[in-house]
């Protein structure tokens, strides 16, 4: 009925952006520039599965912030989502917070630089390259993304937050030693409920619908006609 | 009599949990089942009918099998295994071998059929010998250590007692020289070592086989040439030449006579992954036909909305699921310590068929694109043959089945 995508029979997996971020973490601890990698998932019971594989990918720990609302803007929003963050960050004191550039289902892209802005932290979005040594002592060089080609940005001092883009790294697959070893790494969970955090949504959602099929094309017999087509047809041309 | 209920309460406890669906899984199994079919959809599937082409052993994909700790899934921790248990590696061969069937035979002819029988029978010295560097095979310069099984040989197959491969004890008694050939045996080009079979007292007929671990770099062994096969031809089968081939005294595996024993045991855990093997091949003939029926269209519509496509689809599903569930079963009785012999000759059996089923049916859902390399229904068709023949041919698992279901009878 176009409230929103039915998500009823729908297998859950990692959002991608988000596997390269744990990649990127684990790659981190096996250059010993980071200690201890703590994977959060914010989510239904399905998240333990998704947290269960960051640790079999490489994670130390988990956290679970265990809510029923949807995650994909429905419900739980990119604030509410950023402000439940800033909790786990504040009872963790990392030194850095990767995450994914985006949430595949809703494209937001919005959590991550919220999440920095609330902690009054710096940020680098879109990261397709991280450096931890190449900044001196305690920072980061990070290359990011942008529609104009790759920018280059540096923290000086952690903590910060970096969200990856897809071209950060390959994440890898989880091996079987390793899936085994995660059934015995430690996952806590949280209600997000019982976080002192507003989880109402501040948007509504008044449609969703699939975008209009593609339409066919059409085969024209010279450049003239394209031009006059684009002109008057596709109103593109002025 | 009996109350159905306390029945049914002893059942239920005395095999412990059994597990019918992928969602099902305890978590781990799940994890390894995403990990495999991941692994197989990105770096399988795309290669397979180039290495299908090119008869080509795909040493890429299975280092880097390896490197994910499936080809050493059974062994314990302490040679370097994964430490996994039967479920999971007939859930792991299920997946492999839907994107490969050759990288799944590789696979299932390393775990089972090499590393396994060492693994049981062997004393700790053989295993830190023979095991440890092939459940880790990924040498200090980047080849691998595979191994092989050789038990059929050109004069007998379904008959492995007959085997006329010979043993000698060396007149100082230090040494066993082994003379004869192996035919049929996968692996052969690739492996540095193998289990063979071969008789110490030909006067005890099949109790006088013993079972052997075989260096392959040893003088006077030679490789036949490479079989011509219909299918997973990305795997390498020949013969194995025995000509005076010395192998130290303690390469003898378990007891002088016990290797026909051996050979059995080992084939039973050897079905269980060649029925996944086979399951592999018939999920990816439901994938390509089910795929393939939705998209093309005949008489104004997808040939999905056609009864008799539908009565196909159904088949093929009815059957891979069943035997599934059969190879779960024959499994999940492995992990629990119980006799699996009938059980998991029921799986291959039915795995088996099943593969050739839906990879004929998928061709034929394909029509003409179903006979052409651009799908791969066809050499699904011809990666499924093998699998009726191959460790125990389909007749051998009727007699094996039809005699323990006697033997109940006759109680």
């Amino acid at each position: 009925d176009k409230s929103g995508v039915d998500l009823s029979n729908v297998k859950m997996s990692m959002n991608p952006f988000c596997e390269i971020a744990v990649e990127e973490a684990v790659r981190l601890k096996e250059s010993k520039a980071a200690d201890e990698v703590v994977a959060v998932s914010i989510g239904p019971k399905q998240c333990g599965e998704t947290l269960r594989t960051a640790l079999a990918m490489g994670c130390d720990r988990a956290v679970h912030v265990s809510t029923d609302l949807r995650t994909d803007y429905m419900q739980l929003q990119p604030l509410a989502t950023a402000r439940l963050f800033e909790k786990v960050v504040e009872s963790e004191q990392p030194d850095l917070v990767l995450m994914g550039k985006q949430g595949i289902d809703s494209d937001a892209g919005q959590t991550g630089p919220m999440l920095a802005a609330l902690l009054g932290w710096p940020q680098a979005t879109f990261a397709a390259k991280v450096d931890a040594a190449g900044s001196g002592d305690g920072g980061l060089v990070v290359e990011r993304e942008t529609d104009s080609g790759t920018e280059t940005v540096t923290i000086p001092k952690l903590p910060a937050v970096v969200t990856c883009d897809l071209r950060l790294n390959e994440p890898r697959y989880a091996t079987l030693p390793n899936i085994m070893k995660a059934k015995k790494k430690k996952v806590d969970v949280m209600d997000a409920a019982d976080m002192g955090v507003d989880l109402t949504a501040k948007n509504e959602v008044l449609e969703v619908y699939e975008p209009p099929p593609r339409k066919e094309g059409i085969i024209v017999e010279s450049v003239d006609e394209l031009v006059d087509k684009l002109k008057t047809e596709a109103g593109v041309l002025q | 009599p009996v109350s159905v209920s306390r029945v049914a309460a002893a059942v239920a406890t005395s095999s412990g949990r059994s597990y019918t669906t992928h969602s099902q899984l305890p978590e781990e199994h799940q994890m390894i089942y995403e990990m495999c079919r991941k692994f197989a959809d990105e770096e399988l599937a795309p290669n397979a009918g180039k290495w299908d082409k090119e008869h080509a052993f795909p040493t890429e994909a299975v280092t880097h099998l390896a490197e994910l700790g499936l080809m050493g899934i059974n062994v314990p921790g302490e040679y370097g295994g994964s430490e996994l248990d039967a479920l999971a590696y007939a859930i792991a061969m299920e997946e492999i071998s839907r994107g490969c069937a050759s990288v799944g035979v590789i696979m299932s002819a390393h775990n089972s059929l090499y590393l396994w029988p060492i693994q049981a029978f062997g004393t700790h010295e053989q295993k830190e010998k023979w095991v440890a560097p092939y459940a880790q095979p990924i040498k200090e310069d980047g080849t691998l250590n595979v191994g092989c099984f050789g038990l059929s040989e050109p004069g007998n197959g379904s008959d492995a007692g007959a085997a006329s491969t010979t043993a000698t004890l060396s007149d100082d008694g230090t040494e066993w020289i082994i003379n004869g050939t192996k035919a049929w045996i996968t692996n052969a080009h690739e492996s540095s070592a193998a289990v063979i079979f071969a008789t110490t007292d030909k006067s005890l007929k099949h109790k006088g086989i013993s079972a052997f671990i075989v260096p392959l770099d040893a003088e006077g062994f030679s490789l036949g040439a490479k079989e011509d096969k219909l299918g997973i031809r990305a795997s390498s089968t020949s013969n194995l030449i025995f000509d005076n081939v010395r192998i130290p005294k303690d390469n003898l595996l378990g007891n002088p006579g016990d290797g026909f024993k051996i050979a059995m045991k080992t084939l039973d855990g050897g079905r269980i992954g060649v029925a996944g093997q086979a399951l592999g091949i018939a999920s990816a003939s439901i994938d390509c036909a089910a795929n393939y029926a939705l998209e093309r269209q005949a008489f104004g519509k997808p040939i999905a909305s056609l009864q008799s496509i539908q009565n196909k689809i159904s088949a093929m599903s009815v059957a891979r699921d069943s035997s599934r569930l059969l190879n779960w079963r024959a499994a999940m009785m492995k992990d629990a310590g119980e006799k699996y012999t009938k059980e998991a000759a029921m799986a291959k059996l039915a795995a088996s068929e099943a593969a050739t089923m839906c990879s004929h049916q998928a061709i034929q859902v394909l029509g003409g694109m179903g006979y052409v390399s651009d799908m791969p229904a066809e050499r699904h068709y011809r990666d499924a043959r093998i699998t009726e023949i191959y460790e125990g041919t389909s007749e051998i698992q009727h007699l094996v089945i039809a005699g323990d279901v006697f033997k109940e009878y006759k109680g």
